[in-house]
């Protein structure tokens, strides 16, 4: 029944987009149909393949950088309050400053590099993570904690059997907000100074040809691959993380 | 009964334990609060509520060490808490194997499952077992490493009649078994009654020692004109404290 609806609300959706397009019969708004087509070409050229790896790779990098040093950030801001008050504004500037603000400067300070650039989604990406995961490291039940004590609990296991299972669901959510954020800045920063991925070529398309059907297509296959990264690992990985309520 | 002259399992002597909070009136919880429990000794700790007695049980822990006085014997103790505190996303088997030290917690603990009617949900989740069952897994982690002393605070509460008598029974049974000692906190007088070998009643705010009462009589000597008489006898020496 909810896969039905999705694949009906789909359907509609793409006539919806058909119908538009015979509408207005220009190439500034192309039909599904030239849009498969240019897919196919890209892909036999060989070029989709390359600028979709490319920019996954960043996303990659970038989202496990941006992860691990949000969720230390996070457990850390939530833990002490020392260092919540120390960092609580430097966060609060990062994360208020734009995208677009950050990724210029990390081009302009670093040069013009892949490691300017995965700087540039991780700073961006960063303090969403950590102050999701600060929210779960303040919610810690002291219950457990005393239990923890009392039973004189070494670090390593209070670490995993007490933090880590509390910290999973804000790390979780954190991850599939993150994940989508990511990907939207790293094509940014793609377009800004990269000489490959997605957002390189949709503006490759768009500078040379204004060729639409070019960008739809690059975005939809990408939007394609993220979508199923999220419904085949992450939404997974949150069933797992909650099993046992 | 514990030989005479031999050193306690248990000492508490807390010369003063305040509650200092901003904007509020400090509060003395404990003054001059000191026992201890022997080995093999069965204690209950009697007092109105908000008294002070699982402040004393946090001190003697090591949970609040903001207090002046001396403590010893917690290494040794195994805490039941009030609330069952189990972690909700491990297993029943894994929860008690916590109360056990990282390099014993492989060990053995078949007969204690089978001893708390454990076993059939060593696999399950805590949240899949009722209040009385959590509380057996409580009880299951808290006697894991054979502690000398086991340290329970209010912990039939909320059970129905025969959940609590069910659960009191099998700590009584585990403690004579094992020689172990108990230091329990209550305020059902009748519970006490039933099990204690030596009664501590503490006053009201600061919490201090009132008396100290031991019941002579075999437990298993215990009936219902006894009970009944003991109780009176205190209603009637500490009315404060226990009520008729």
């Amino acid at each position: 029944m909810g896969a039905l609806t999705r694949i009906a609300s789909l359907l509609v959706l793409v006539a919806a987009w058909q119908a538009a397009a015979l509408e207005a019969g220009s190439r500034l708004l192309p039909a599904p149909m030239a849009v498969l087509r240019f897919i196919i070409q890209e892909a036999e050229r060989g070029d989709l393949i390359h600028n979709v790896g490319v920019t996954l790779l960043r996303v990659a990098i970038s989202f496990g950088i941006a992860m691990v040093l949000g969720v230390a950030l996070g457990v850390a801001l939530g833990r002490s309050k020392a260092a919540d008050l120390t960092l609580d504004t430097p966060l609060l500037v990062l994360l208020n400053t734009p995208a677009l603000v950050i990724t210029v400067l990390a081009y302009v300070w670093v040069g013009l590099t892949e490691a300017a650039a995965i700087l540039a989604v991780v700073l961006n990406k960063l303090p969403n993570v950590a102050v999701i995961v600060r929210e779960g490291a303040r919610n810690l039940d002291p219950q457990l904690d005393e239990m923890a004590r009392a039973y004189r609990f070494d670090r390593l296991t209070w670490a995993r059997d007490v933090l880590i299972p509390q910290l999973q669901p804000y790390v979780v959510t954190a991850s599939r907000s993150g994940l989508s954020l990511a990907w939207k800045i790293v094509l940014v920063v793609e377009l800004l100074g990269r000489p490959d991925g997605v957002g390189f070529a949709i503006n490759y398309y768009f500078v040379q040809s204004t060729d639409v059907a070019a960008i739809i297509g690059y975005s939809l296959v990408f939007m394609a691959v993220m979508i199923g990264i999220d419904v085949l690992l992450l939404q997974r990985l949150e069933a797992h993380v909650r099993r046992w309520r | 009964m514990s030989a005479a002259g031999a050193d306690p399992v248990l000492r508490v002597s807390i010369d003063s334990k305040w509650y200092r909070s901003r904007g509020a009136e400090p509060v003395e919880a404990v003054r001059d609060l000191a026992f201890g429990v022997e080995a093999g000794e069965i204690v209950c700790l009697i007092g109105p509520s908000g008294a002070g007695k699982t402040t004393s049980l946090r001190i003697l822990l090591g949970l609040d060490t903001d207090y002046t006085g001396q403590v010893s014997g917690a290494e040794q103790a195994g805490m039941v808490f009030q609330e069952p505190r189990l972690l909700p996303w491990r297993s029943v088997e894994h929860n008690v194997r916590l109360g056990l030290p990282r390099a014993r917690r492989g060990r053995d603990l078949d007969g204690l499952f089978g001893r708390l009617g454990l076993a059939p949900w060593r696999a399950s989740y805590p949240k899949a077992l009722s209040l009385g069952m959590q509380r057996r897994v409580a009880l299951a982690r808290a006697l894991a490493d054979d502690p000398r002393v086991l340290v329970l605070d209010e912990p039939f509460v909320s059970l129905d009649d025969a959940a609590a008598a069910e659960l009191r029974g099998l700590v009584v049974d585990t403690v004579d078994g094992a020689g172990m000692s108990v230091l329990m906190v209550t305020h059902n007088v009748a519970e006490a009654i039933g099990i204690a070998d030596r009664l501590l009643l503490l006053s009201r705010r600061p919490a201090s020692l009132v008396a100290d009462v031991p019941l002579d009589r075999e437990r298993g000597a215990r009936d219902r004109a006894w009970a009944e008489a003991t109780r009176a006898t205190l209603a009637a020496r500490y009315p404060e404290i226990i009520a008729v």
